[in-house]
């Protein structure tokens, strides 16, 4: 016996046009945790899939041990027999059913003749309760948020029993707290003896968790490193192949008049006469990086889609752009004032996953292609090709469809989208969600560029380093209001935690 | 594997798109169309069917057109056989009980179908009521309104204009225009294209591929005028055909609303927050749906020299399976209108063929049902298989 849990070796495999693996050689040793580092489009999920079945055997090229022994399946359900369990970066969970249903979605439970609900709620319960959430399991999932979804989804690979447990990019959602309580039951899984295989562009995380890492790179493996050898430099330097210095370019840019006042603003929940912001108000000026932090669930999402006129409910208070007041309805109202909303949750609000590339860049602002009141094909395909470039997109065609491309790549679409309507301000939520470090730093410095052309920028993101690295003025929400504002001066960690659990004390929390 | 863009040519980019499922459709065609052929010994392809076979599509094809839309923005619309009865039944009563001209009563069949898909399209627009309720609702509705104004009677016989609309055919001389002219708007289209793109510094698509398969296509619709020339010419309704399809490839192609209905079907939330008003353009898909009706309705009761309170039944069901066989998703997001017309002139052969070979008119029933399960059964495995090839 070899000692690895799990080892796949020579695994190629082609997309129409794309080859994604190319001669991928990965070995797991068991109990470990093992992470998966490349970049966007680096074939990391098209490797997962393979190992769970999804794209079976046949469909690729090479071979997979699971324990020293040859393994094929032929779908999930085979896999998941062998013992592996994935949590895919895209999240597989049904909204309309509860939370309890959708954790025994695939189990045994779920396949009696007759449902046995009490049971399942039962256990369902016992389960949330041993990871420490504190959420109702006959809630409907579609009501917690993307960040709560994902733990769901991670306690329902755990209800299987796995010994390989992958989890592709499960923190891309979550914050801080929540991947600490994740790490918690990685470090507690290892100790009964799981392996696990971990995809993350969080390199603070790899470094926290992993024993070993290996490194992909345009479908091939680069190489394997042991604890001894993991340091962030070395992971980047082999990822994206030369070695990166300067992960926050942030440059002091001059920062003009003010563009965007928001005065008293409230807005209620469509169905509810709850509040879900109370009294916000906050400026922002022509070129200046604001930051907006706190914890999920403190409104941060609502209130800006809300100002963009996608939040249905009612509102009061006052918007004025560039010393007008803005009367925002809807979204066209605010596309039209300047504004551009780059959604966290790109599969939900952000993509036409079965449209092509060119049409989803171009949609927000179709009439720049319709130079003479027509859709213009070819000036279309030109605009497209200017701005995912910038981006460094990856795709083997931009008339493939947007639901071929990596998680990455796919972000990257929605942030041309946003970038081609030429905003006046731009609003990033979680704009680096999911994105490899390289892509990163590129998106910075589009961050940099927009600013220094007197672009207004908010920038709503649960990843501190990043905040504190590229703001220039930092507000922090908590429970719906803004509990402080910080300049790029006095913010640190430590402050900036501090007004975001503010005012929590007296409210139940969300994580015991 | 995949490289960033800007390192390989655009030639690269520009690639050839091989669509499977638009050549599995034309190779079924060719394959019903060869199996006719031979069963009937040559006389499924004589000229004088093939004047048929055109003529008896139309009405589903027109259907067709519009069911595209509705179902590509992720509806559905039941009510269109009833809708096509009843405003072909209006066009008869206007113009056998009060005597209105041809051209009139054409607009007016047009502008009550229009009218009637607004209020369905209100409904589900605005009043969020699922388009399978309210077109169900439709369906009852409009055969309603039908027997009550028709009174339960044949209204017939109309005059010689309003039914040369669906019985006449184009003089020969015409017909080789319009065919030639045709193949040169093709031609000519591919050239502006092909043109601006140079201009733009885009590379261009191998002019050798292009133009052959403009010549292909050119020289089977010369075949086909030369045809349909051996017996009356070219059929009217068979022009309307291909004016109301290229007016919707069009609008599909061309236009923001077009662009903005696949989007809709594609992602409704996503499309709202790109600034899409998702109401105003549910509603224009209905309203453009009703006068497509309209203009199916007015065929009808043309050909048939007579509107019956029961024109049209289940023809909706014709229109979306030949929506389907074209490769249109009932998820929505998906699907164009040229497949829906080839969808058509599948259902309508093998209804031609299996009548001219004498079999029982239950078998074009189970013949149609299977082809359209197994239609569908080709697209889903296609496509599985593209993503684990
Ligand atoms: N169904 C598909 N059809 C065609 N190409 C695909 C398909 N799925 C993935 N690809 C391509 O395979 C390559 C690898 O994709 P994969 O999703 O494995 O990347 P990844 O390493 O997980 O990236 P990310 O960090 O962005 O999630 C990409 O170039 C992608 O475009
Ligand atoms: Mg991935």
């Amino acid at each position: 016996m070899s000692g690895y849990a799990l080892q796949m070796k020579r695994i190629t495999k082609a997309f129409p046009g794309v080859k994604a693996l190319d001669d991928v050689t990965l070995s797991v040793k068991k109990g470990e945790i093992h992470a998966l580092c490349g970049e966007n489009g680096a074939g990391k999920s098209t490797l997962m899939k393979i190992l769970s079945g999804v794209y079976p055997a046949g469909s690729f090229d090479g071979e997979i041990l699971i324990d020293g022994k040859e393994v094929s399946f032929r779908d999930i359900r085979g896999s998941q027999d062998a013992g592996v369990a994935i949590i895919y970066q895209e999240l597989a969970l049904v909204p309309e059913m509860t939370v309890g249903e959708n954790i025994f979605l695939s189990s045994d439970l779920m396949r009696e003749k007759v449902l046995n609900w009490n049971k399942l709620y039962v256990e369902a319960k016992r389960w949330l309760d041993q990871i420490g959430l504190d959420i109702d399991p006959q809630r409907k999932l579609g009501e917690l948020t993307v960040g709560k979804q994902q733990l769901i989804e991670i306690v329902k690979a755990l209800t299987k029993n796995a010994e390989i447990l992958i989890l592709d990019e499960p923190t891309a959602a979550l914050t801080e707290s929540e991947v600490k309580i994740l790490m918690g039951i990685l470090k507690d899984l290892q100790s009964k003896g799981v392996t696990c295989i971990y995809i993350s562009h969080k390199l603070g995380e790899v470094m926290a968790l992993a024993d070993s890492v290996t490194v992909l790179r345009d479908g091939r493996t680069i190489d394997t490193l042991n604890a001894s050898e993991i340091t962030e430099d070395t992971i980047v330097s082999k990822m994206v192949g030369r070695s990166l210095t300067d992960y926050f370019p942030y440059e002091a840019h001059e920062i003009g008049e003010e563009t965007l006042n928001v005065h008293n603003y409230s807005f209620y929940h469509t169905s509810a006469d709850e509040k879900v912001a109370h009294n916000v108000s906050f400026t922002l000026r022509k070129g200046e990086i604001l930051g907006v932090s706190g914890l999920m669930g403190a409104g941060r999402s609502e209130l800006f889609i809300s100002l963009f006129g996608g939040y249905p409910g009612k509102k009061s208070g006052e918007v004025t752009i560039d010393g007008k007041p803005a009367n925002i309805k809807k979204p066209s109202d605010a596309i039209r004032a300047g504004l551009a909303y780059v959604s966290e949750d790109r599969k939900r609000y952000g993509l036409i996953l079965g449209m092509e590339i060119t049409k989803n860049a171009t949609l927000a602002a179709l009439q720049h292609v319709m130079p003479k009141g027509l859709i213009d094909s070819s000036l279309e395909l030109k605009s497209a090709e200017a701005i995912t470039s910038k981006l460094n997109l990856k795709a083997h065609s931009l008339e493939a469809k947007v639901d071929q491309l990596s998680g990455g790549n796919q972000q990257k679409v929605v942030l041309s989208k946003w970038l081609f309507t030429d905003p006046k301000i731009l609003i990033l939520d979680e704009p680096t969600r999911g994105i490899d470090v390289g892509a990163k730093t590129e998106i910075y410095k589009i961050i940099n560029e927009l600013s220094q052309q007197g672009v207004g920028i908010i920038m709503i993101s649960s990843e501190l380093p990043e905040v504190l690295g590229m703001s220039d003025r930092i507000l922090v929400m908590a429970d719906g209001t803004i509990s402080g504002e910080l300049s790029r001066e006095e913010a640190t960690e430590e402050s900036v935690m501090k007004l975001a659990t503010r005012r929590r004390d007296n409210h139940e929390p969300a994580f015991k | 594997m995949s490289r960033p863009l800007n390192d390989q040519p655009l030639q690269k980019k520009l690639k050839f798109k091989f669509n499977a499922q638009s050549y599995a459709l034309i190779i079924a065609l060719i394959l019903i169309v060869l199996i006719f052929g031979i069963l009937t010994g040559g006389e499924f392809l004589s000229s004088r069917n093939l004047s048929n076979l055109f003529a008896q599509m139309t009405v589903i094809a027109v259907l067709a057109i519009g069911m595209t839309l509705v179902i590509v923005a992720g509806h559905i619309d039941l009510s269109v056989g009833s809708l096509a009865g009843l405003t072909g039944g209006i066009a008869a009563i206007l113009q056998v009980w009060f005597g209105w001209g041809t051209i009139w009563v054409v607009l007016a069949a047009v502008a009550a179908g229009a009218l009637l898909g607004l209020w369905q399209g209100w409904w589900v627009a605005y009043r969020a009521v699922p388009a399978f309720i309210v077109t169900l609702g439709g369906m009852l509705i409009f055969r309603g309104i039908l027997i009550g104004i028709s009174q339960g009677q044949t209204v017939a016989p109309l005059n010689d204009g309003f039914k040369a609309i669906a019985n006449s055919h184009m003089p020969y001389s015409i017909g080789y225009i319009l065919a030639i002219a045709g193949a040169g708007l093709l031609f000519f289209s591919a050239w502006r294209n092909q043109h601006k793109r140079q201009q733009l510094g885009l590379v261009t698509d191998n002019p050798v591929k292009i133009y052959g398969k403009l010549l292909v296509y050119s020289l089977l619709i010369l075949l086909l005028t030369y045809m349909l020339n051996r017996y009356n010419g070219i059929p009217v309704p068979l022009l309307i055909v291909i004016f109301s399809g290229g007016l919707f490839i069009f609008i599909s192609n061309k236009t923001s609303f077009g662009r903005y209905i696949y989007a809709i079907g594609g992602n409704e939330e996503a499309a709202a927050l790109s600034g899409i008003n998702i109401k105003r353009h549910t509603l224009s898909v209905f309203v453009l749906m009703g006068a497509l009706a309209g203009v199916a309705g007015v065929i009808l009761t043309s050909r048939l020299n007579a509107a019956s309170v029961s024109a049209g039944e289940m023809y909706e069901l014709d229109a979306i399976a030949a929506c389907v066989i074209g490769g249109t998703s009932l998820m929505g997001g998906r699907g164009n209108v040229v497949g829906a017309i080839i969808g058509a002139l599948i259902m309508a052969s093998i209804d031609n063929g299996m009548s001219m070979m004498n079999i029982e008119t239950f078998w074009q029933s189970i013949v149609k049902g299977l082809i359209l399960i197994v239609a569908v059964w080709i697209d889903i495995s296609s496509k599985k298989q593209s993503s684990a090839a």
